[in-house]
């Protein structure tokens, strides 16, 4: 049994990784609480957005939290172009199209950057990089400390715009009576895209946040999206506050996993949570209405 | 009766194939085709009739192929026996899956989440305990001989592929006319009104999965022998669930012929995308996807349904349902 000394750093990594698995999470819930989809093309877009913030720092010279200010914006329009081109337009009235559409985007995206960038594994050198924070006897990288903060900072920002803004009313009056949010007026098509939209853009806040301290490649988002799908489910389709509490969660699971199994078993504890938790609260889950 | 006719007739131009055709390239294209038909039509059995859609078949594929190459590397088991043992794991993960989704309910997104997952987990496993060759993958090695279920030419695999193949369409020829497929399908286009009407729901879509994970995890092993190498990615991975569902959406879900034709179709488009983009990684799945997509939203009926409106009657049992759902 290894001693607190080794744990408490090992649940201190756990949960500023967390943080970030949290702000993967809270596009997926966004989309799914409003639009009642499950995004498949999320760690595509993930992706997409972690290429973006590298090729931003190699080619320009431009710091990745600078990139915050860029990259979230350009991903919100790449959602919104998305949902109102191609998603919106497959459903053909049944979810299992949805499904189908963005499996097969995801696909797309990431055969489609494998092609470009090749498989390779690439990385950016910040002066910080390397930098470390202590806390708790434990030394935290600087990065993850700043993503963890900023993935709450961002949880935050979302709460305010989803509670306090006429953008946030539409949609969450779109999410519980779709019929009725129509009636009045709200340009469902429109809001569905902003939704959408919204959710992707968070990844381009992960994403910025997330490469000082990690890597690049055509299938890294294959590691995060059921990561995120299980926090999702964990923390309640739809719910911010259970996003941010499930990310915390797996981040944990996932860092004590790897300590007492090793690397490649300790993701089976994630999908070992997932499958128990879908199957063990159904009532709880299929409370939409799928 | 008439679509037995049919099926025997396509079947029976099928199986020419070995003695008017000489070159190994071409015959080695019909057994592809007839391999993705068989992968494709076991998923149309529990996503095409019974409307549960899956993203994880490579999990019955996958145990079908490594159950035959660990039977025969570690213990030195007969293929022909591995071929039983195979298409009987595979029916018992299916079995599995089954129960613990079908159990609570699960349907539509999380379904096929769930299944995503437990391919995902037997990916894991697959790559981390010892007898299956871990990430290295595992070699069968080569005693050619039909004993061994290896030939020495292509011909012996036609006809081991065709078989199966025979097997699986004739089982859904079997479940389009059946009770069972008359459940299944009612399960399907509406389950709280199936239900209402008295038919068990439960039963029903886990007879539908373990049908659909045998001939799944026949193709499987069938893989198996004909390359004579797994690994993890190749046997649990992506590629392998997407075909799945791609060969009968192209074709046309829930019809008797559609996993054919969608097999035909995908092999024509891979093989000009070969011809005029050339062989490289990722490029066949990137086609693959815009297929998808282009499929679901300008023809979600896929070829039958182009086919049965063209001749303005339907194709399959699907075309009425399909019609009414898509309006």
């Amino acid at each position: 049994m290894p001693d607190l000394a080794i744990i408490i750093p090992s649940v201190l990594n756990g949960l500023t990784t967390g943080a970030l698995y949290a702000l993967v999470a809270l596009g997926l819930t966004l989309i799914y609480g409003v639009l009642h989809i499950i995004n498949f093309a999320h760690g595509a877009l993930l992706m997409v957005g972690l290429y973006a913030v590298y090729f931003l720092n190699v080619q320009l010279g431009i710091d990745p939290y600078v990139a915050l200010f860029i990259v979230p914006p350009l991903m919100f329009a790449l959602g919104y172009a998305l949902q109102r081109g191609i998603i919106g337009k497959a459903s053909h009235g049944r979810d299992e199209n949805i499904l189908l559409v963005t499996l097969g985007l995801s696909i797309v995206i990431e055969n489609l950057s494998l092609f470009v960038f090749k498989s390779d594994t690439r990385a950016i050198d910040t002066p910080y990089s390397f930098e470390v924070v202590e806390f708790l006897g434990a030394f935290l990288p600087l990065p993850k400390v700043i993503a963890f903060a900023g993935a709450l900072v961002t949880a935050a920002l979302l709460w305010l715009l989803m509670s306090r803004t006429d953008l946030g009313k539409a949609i969450r009056a779109l999410a519980k009576e779709p019929k009725g949010a129509k009636l009045v007026g709200i340009n469902a098509e429109h809001v569905f895209a902003m939704s959408f939209g919204l959710g992707i853009a968070c990844l381009g806040v992960a994403a910025c946040l997330l490469l000082p301290s990690y890597y690049v490649s055509p299938q890294v988002g294959h590691g995060f999206v059921l990561i995120a799908f299980t926090i999702v489910v964990l923390g309640g389709m739809g719910s911010f506050v259970g996003a941010l509490i499930g990310g915390l969660i797996i981040g944990v699971v996932e860092a004590l996993g790897g300590l007492f199994l090793g690397e490649s078993l300790g993701q089976i504890g994630i999908f070992l949570i997932f499958i128990l938790v879908l199957i063990s609260r159904p009532t709880g889950l299929l409370g939409h209405k799928v | 009766m008439r679509q037995l006719a049919l099926l025997g007739l396509v079947f029976a131009i099928i199986g020419l194939a070995p003695f008017v055709i000489s070159s190994d390239f071409t015959l080695n294209a019909v057994i592809m085709i007839l391999y993705a038909a068989l992968v494709g039509q076991a998923w149309n059995i529990l996503g095409g009739y019974g409307g549960q859609f899956s993203f994880g078949h490579a999990a019955y594929f996958g145990t079908g192929a490594y159950t035959v190459a660990v039977l025969q590397v570690q213990l030195g088991i007969n293929p022909w026996l591995g071929l039983i043992a195979g298409g009987a794991m595979a029916v018992l993960v299916a079995a599995i899956i089954g129960f613990s989704t079908f159990r609570y309910g699960l349907r539509g997104s999380y379904f096929a989440l769930v299944t995503l997952a437990f391919a995902e987990v037997l990916r894991i496993l697959s790559n981390s305990v010892p007898f299956t060759g871990a990430g290295v993958g595992i070699l069968i090695p080569l005693d050619q001989g039909p004993a061994n279920l290896q030939f020495v030419t292509k011909q012996g695999f036609f006809w081991v592929i065709w078989l199966i193949t025979l097997a699986a369409f004739v089982t859904v020829w079997w479940i389009g006319q059946s009770r069972f497929g008359a459940q299944l399908m009612a399960v399907r286009d509406n389950e709280d009104a199936a239900r209402a009407l008295g038919v068990e729901a439960f039963r029903v879509k886990m007879g539908a999965i373990m049908l659909s994970g045998l001939f799944s995890g026949l193709a499987g092993v069938f893989y198996a022998q004909y390359f004579l190498y797994l690994d993890p990615y190749i046997a649990y991975g992506p590629a392998v669930s997407v075909e799945s569902l791609l060969v009968p959406i192209i074709g046309g879900l829930g019809t008797l012929f559609g996993p054919l034709l969608g097999a035909l179709g995908l092999h024509v488009i891979s093989e000009l995308t070969r011809e005029f983009i050339g062989e490289f990684p990722g490029i066949s799945l990137v086609i693959y996807g815009i297929i998808l997509i282009a499929m679901v939203l300008f023809m979600p009926r896929g070829l039958a349904g182009l086919a049965s409106r063209l001749r303005a009657r339907p194709f399959g049992t699907r075309a009425k349902a399909a019609e009414g759902s898509h309006a």
